[in-house]
């Protein structure tokens, strides 16, 4: 019986993180504290640094020096590390944060669960970036999308979000791990060229630059200026340009790779479920008890939040005219399904900001409400 | 070829365009110049060095020099640097920074890498201003000098950033100034060697926003009053408290021993596999 925090720190190890820069906070501090247990074990670094903004240049800075690296934290963090999170989008540093959703704003209620910073993992960093941006909505998600938030940010470069709100990191399921399990670990693609040829930020056919370690022959700069090719800083439009739009181009050329749903039911739904987190936990639940009742309807659990996965959301557009959004926020995630279906559905939102779960009752209720 | 030619030739990247962004005068060339030549005597390999800096006019000093270079956010070059260190100790870590960036924005971070003896050298160039941003004051500027922020006067006393880096308890500490660039290229020479968190405050002036607004003359003259106003450290417990009132104490401060962060660290593993009976 593995708790969601747990199974991140086991997830994370097995992707080959090794090192890990924290700070208490509520509802993350477990994934700390076993980390401060088990890094060791395996010649890793544990440190706890004074507060959240230099938990994440640490992780930065392990990172420049070949270490997988990642950081835990919860909505009070998460704001203070956003500057240092622009640093690893403009520097292109693989790492992964894992922000366990509290109830917010400001302190809030460290011990309720909410999905109010869905938004802030888009754009609560200064200046145009993209996102990768996941969410776990069971344990074993828990493990398996942290080994997949570091493949993706190893291979595309970029620091990748892992949203888990308090629900699903304090619950326990029982999940089976097992070493011999075939697992797909990704590693940053090093330079296959001596260190005279390397050009450190250079377009490549996928968009991601080969990446050299600090100390490995390979010397050059990083900076969080705009920089050209060379990493050095410019001020010409003619490379500020480009630069900018490699970076959002190496995500959005790959969003096959990137975006990742479930879909349970929609293939004949009329009504789909457009739900993430713990609320899709709920959400399984009210389709199978409206289903029973004759009610055809679907869940679409989004598990890459961010790039927003048009495509899944027109998949049941293609049989659903009603489209039900529940979000414990004010609606994040419901003003996408809006913007992305144009219309071509009703999109019912279903909101809460109380600090309590959705209940499969609450989504029930909504569907019958559509219904009638 | 000239010494100063062949270091210029082996340390300076070749593929950056110069000139760079200072203004004639400044003295972070002394600075750069007494590092490189640290460098140079200590022997170090260019791949193993890496030069974390802040933001500000001396944080624009790494991408000259062909180390690994990183120029980091405003105030936490430290954490960054903290971070390489631990992931890969054998680095010879050196961290550039303002006296804004270290003890403003960064003060918080400068005293935990003092308190956690990370084994990194700080070196802080300490103009007593905010240059880059143009003239602002600074925790350094002295109370009743102007600057853009304070032209009625500053109200606030300032820090004694080695004094502060003593307290917080770093193992080597040591102040110079530009003018004495003899000092400065031993204390560097030391604090790159020490191991434990080393600082060596760089006394400067910055002639183009604060000496002009407070009419403290040209670089020359900036210079000659960190020549007059310069004591040992060791003269000053015989010194009278009005004596010492606007001198620079320059010199070391403290050389002391402690257990290094990575050392310990090292022992932590070590601990913590015996204790769960892990088998190599």
């Amino acid at each position: 019986m593995l708790q969601g925090n747990e199974a991140v720190v086991e997830g994370a190890l097995r992707a080959g993180c090794r090192f890990f820069a924290g700070y208490p906070i509520t509802p993350a501090t477990e994934i700390s504290e076993i980390l401060s247990v088990k890094l060791p074990l395996v010649d890793g670094t544990f440190i706890q640094m004074e507060d959240e903004i230099a938990s994440l240049g640490a992780v930065l800075g392990a990172s420049l020096a070949g270490v997988k690296s990642m950081t835990a934290t919860s909505g009070p963090g998460f704001s203070l590390m956003q500057e240092n999170l622009g640093f690893a989008v403009i520097t292109e540093i693989p790492c992964v944060i894992v922000n366990v959703m509290r109830a917010g704003p400001s302190t809030g209620l460290a011990t309720a669960p909410a999905q109010g910073d869905v938004m802030q993992a888009r754009w609560g960093t200064h200046g145009d970036h993209p996102a990768i941006v996941l969410s776990a909505s069971t344990v074993r998600e828990c493990y398996d999308l942290t080994i997949k938030a570091f493949n993706l940010s190893e291979k595309f470069r970029n620091p990748v979000i892992l949203l888990i709100d308090e629900v699903v990191a304090h619950m326990r399921e029982k999940m089976v791990l097992s070493d011999e399990e075939e697992v797909e670990i990704f590693d940053r693609v090093k330079p296959a060229v001596p260190p005279e040829w390397y050009i450190p930020y250079e377009d490549t056919a996928s968009g991601v630059p080969a990446m050299a370690n600090f100390g490995e022959g390979y010397r050059y700069h990083v900076t969080g200026l705009t920089h050209d090719i060379r990493g050095f800083p410019t001020a010409r439009p003619d490379e500020i340009g480009p630069f900018i739009a490699r970076l959002h181009r190496k995500i959005s050329q790959h969003f096959s790779e990137i975006q990742m749903a479930e879909y349970d039911q929609t293939e004949d739904a009329e009504i789909a479920i457009i739900a993430y987190g713990s609320v899709a936990r709920s959400a399984k639940r009210a389709v199978r008890e409206a289903r029973e009742k004759g009610i055809k309807v679907g869940l679409l659990k989004l598990i890459t939040i961010w790039p927003f996965m048009r495509s899944a959301v027109e998949k049941v557009l293609q049989t659903s005219k009603i489209l039900i959004v529940p979000e414990m926020n004010m609606g994040q995630i419901s003003r996408e399904v809006k913007r992305v279906s144009r219309g071509a559905a009703k999109v019912l939102a279903i909101n809460k900001v109380d600090g309590t779960i959705i209940t499969p009752g609450e989504i029930l209720d909504k569907i019958m409400e559509a219904v009638s | 070829m000239a010494e100063v030619t062949k270091l210029i030739h082996k340390y300076l990247r070749h593929d950056k365009k110069f000139p760079h962004v200072w203004c004639p005068g400044c003295g972070i060339g002394i600075m750069l110049g007494a590092l490189i030549r640290a460098i140079d005597r200590i022997g170090y390999e260019k791949d193993e060095v890496v030069l974390v800096s802040g933001i500000g006019c001396s944080g624009r000093l790494p991408v000259y020099v062909d180390f690994n270079t990183l120029h980091t956010t405003h105030g936490r070059a430290l954490t960054f640097a903290t971070g390489v260190k631990l992931a890969k100790p054998s680095l010879k870590v050196i961290v550039i920074m303002g006296d804004g960036d270290a003890v403003a924005i960064g003060g918080n971070h400068f005293i935990h890498a003092a308190r956690r003896n990370i084994d990194v050298t700080a070196i802080i160039v300490n103009n007593s201003v905010y240059g880059m941003t143009g003239g602002q004051h600074s925790p350094t500027t002295p109370y009743g000098m102007k600057s853009t922020t304070t032209v009625y006067t500053n109200i606030e006393q300032s820090f004694k950033i080695s004094e502060l880096a003593v307290t917080a308890g770093a193992v080597f500490v040591g102040r110079g100034t530009v003018y004495h660039a003899k000092l400065l290229d031993s204390l560097i020479e030391r604090a790159i060697l020490k191991p434990g968190f080393s600082v060596v405050e760089v006394m400067t002036h910055c002639h183009t926003q604060y000496g002009r607004v407070n009419r403290l003359g040209s670089a020359v003259e900036m210079m000659e009053w960190q020549r007059d106003h310069a004591v040992p450290v060791e003269k000053a417990p015989g010194m009278k408290p009005e004596e010492l009132e606007d001198k620079i104490l320059i010199g070391v401060l403290v050389d002391k021993e402690l257990p290094v962060y990575q050392d310990e660290y090292e022992k932590i593993r070590q601990r913590a596999k015996e204790m769960m009976n892990v088998k190599r």
